[in-house]
């Protein structure tokens, strides 16, 4: 498994490829199609993430020392962005999620292309995961 | 007949681009954009008043004081009021119904019943269900069909004489819908209740006589009339206004205060506590003056035209389906095409310098109702022209061929 850096590099170097936000766009509604989805059981009121002006379904898993994100949601570019993050921080270890730094989603430049709303909502599920790790990680 | 190229130019907000495209406003019923001469009645405020009303002896504010006045006087014209203290200032309409909810807490006892809408926007569904909690009075809702129409038969089951108020708005601001206020509260009345409109959506939209419609309670906000944010006003019958407590006390609401006792001052006073928002009251008087310069009559046809075209236009689009459909609308599109998400279709049409409101109106109740998460909402005013209906249109289809 390559590293969060390693991943985050690569999700910059992709979005990189497109110099309009079309191409963006259109990149991310791809991302969110290919989403797998969270198992129906976990779509609960407590899954639900605050902050988000589409509904947002995070659920989180410790499974032999590594973390795993399935995650949903009833809007298609919110979806994309959070393939983003799941990408990023599906299967590595809590500690690492902890301390990862999450300046990616600036550098491809997904912050200023979102409205401040769906930025706030980027936040929060940012937020959320590492909230998840770091409570597995105190679990050991 | 409307001249929308030469209204157009007294809007400067509107000539810039917006993600590289010409600006596409269709959020008016959010709030509309300020024409030059509402702008300059708040610099002109500033710039050569600027005095605290109603206390000094000075000139400024002697000054000062004739201007805010001169509004109050201005407003009531346009509602066409009867008195001159039915006219209360108010910070815009979320203000000037928790005003009436508050005052109703008192008044309102157990058993008591309070009838909304089921499209009312939050501000007019809120503070009732504060005011019922703590008066332990019942709320109840007068349903509405499936095109976005009140149902009249049951409002009339529900009115009984336990009812004591019912809150509605004049035009929906979700749906559009034009609802039948003045039967509403004929009936009302009949019923010894008394009835708040919510006029946010009509004080843009068509003309206003509160005596015609003998309503007891009805409010505008200034920031969806071409005026400032932070102003409207509340208009209250002169029987209620004296029945109802005071909301916030402070400087300006009152006769004389001592540690044992206060005296409220009369009306409009009264609810009028602690230095107003002096520049937008003056400048609402500005703004409705621009508007009967214009013609209400004028700008409510030219917005049917410009309502009908969109219509036509956009139910061209495969899969979209309109929610609020009533026979009787005014200035709003509301609706979502195919199962694509309202948050997807605004964001793109952002990026097409088209701005929309997405999501639920602030409206969640008829929402749930439809079964849907929210809308896409195109809200129209007199600067709007069939240029930026097509704009809309062509972003629609767009969105749609990027997210299906
Ligand atoms: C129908 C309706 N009622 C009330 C409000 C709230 O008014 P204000 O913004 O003046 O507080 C709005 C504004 O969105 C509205 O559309």
């Amino acid at each position: 498994m390559a590293s969060i850096q390693d991943i985050q590099q690569d999700i910059i170097d992709e979005f990189d490829m497109f110099e309009e936000w079309m191409g963006k766009y259109e990149h991310i509604i791809d991302l969110g199609k290919s989403l797998p989805l969270i198992e129906e059981q976990f779509k609960t009121k407590d899954n639900l993430i605050k902050g988000c002006q589409s509904r947002v379904w995070l659920h989180a898993q410790h499974k032999d020392g590594k973390v795993i994100y399935t995650a949903d949601s009833d809007a298609i570019m919110t979806k994309g962005i959070i393939a983003l993050l799941v990408r990023a921080f599906s299967e590595q270890k809590a500690q690492d999620i902890v301390e990862a730094d999450t300046d990616f989603i600036n550098q491809i430049g997904l912050k200023e292309q979102l409205s401040p709303t769906r930025a706030n909502g980027l936040v929060s599920m940012v937020k959320q995961m590492k909230l998840y790790a770091l409570a597995f990680q105190s679990q050991n | 007949m409307i001249d929308v190229n030469d209204i157009r130019h007294q809007f400067p907000t509107l000539h810039q681009e917006v993600n590289g495209h010409p600006l596409v406003y269709l959020d008016n019923g959010a709030t509309t954009h300020k024409p030059q001469v509402v702008i300059d009645a708040i610099s002109h405020y500033y710039e050569k008043l600027n005095s605290n009303i109603h206390r000094g002896v000075h000139f400024l504010s002697q000054q000062a004081t004739d201007a805010y006045e001169a509004s109050r006087e201005t407003i009531r014209q346009h509602l066409n009021a009867q008195h001159l203290h039915e006219i209360i200032f108010t910070k815009g309409n979320t203000e000037a119904i928790n005003l009436v909810a508050n005052g109703f807490r008192q008044i309102l006892q157990e058993g008591d019943e309070v009838l909304v809408s089921a499209m009312e926007h939050h501000s007019n569904i809120v503070p009732w269900q504060m005011a019922c909690q703590s008066s332990s009075a019942t709320l109840k809702v007068i349903p509405m069909d499936e095109m976005g129409v009140l149902d009249m038969d049951s409002y009339k089951n529900l009115l009984s004489d336990k009812t004591k108020v019912v809150a509605v708005n004049h035009i929906s601001n979700a749906l559009g819908t034009i609802n039948p206020v003045k039967q509403m509260i004929q009936w009302a009345h009949e019923v010894g209740a008394a009835v708040l409109i919510d006029g946010a959506q009509a004080g843009p939209h068509c003309s206003i006589d509160v005596q015609d419609l003998d309503a007891d309670f009805y409010c505008i906000s200034g920031h969806k009339v071409y005026g400032p944010t932070g102003i409207g006003a509340l208009y209250g019958k002169e029987e209620w206004l004296k029945k109802l407590p005071p909301y916030q006390g402070g400087g300006e609401m009152i006769a004389t205060v001592s540690f044992d006792k206060t005296t409220y001052a009369d009306l409009p006073h009264k609810f009028e506590a602690g230095t107003p928002n002096i520049a937008g009251g003056i400048a609402l008087k500005t703004a409705i003056d621009w508007i009967n310069q214009i013609g209400l009559d004028n700008i409510v046809s030219y917005e049917k035209e410009l309502v009908d075209y969109a219509t036509e236009e956009l139910s061209k689009i495969e899969g979209i389906r309109f929610i609020g459909q009533a026979q009787e609308k005014a200035g709003v599109i509301s609706f979502i095409v195919g199962d694509i998400h309202p948050y997807d279709m605004g964001m793109i049409l952002d990026k097409l310098g088209v701005a929309v409101r997405t999501g639920h109106h602030c409206a969640q109740p008829v929402m749930d109702q439809f079964c849907i998460p929210g809308t896409v909402r195109a809200s129209f005013a007199v600067y709007n022209t069939k240029e930026d209906v097509n704009r809309l249109v062509e972003g629609v289809i767009k969105a749609q061929t990027m997210l299906s």
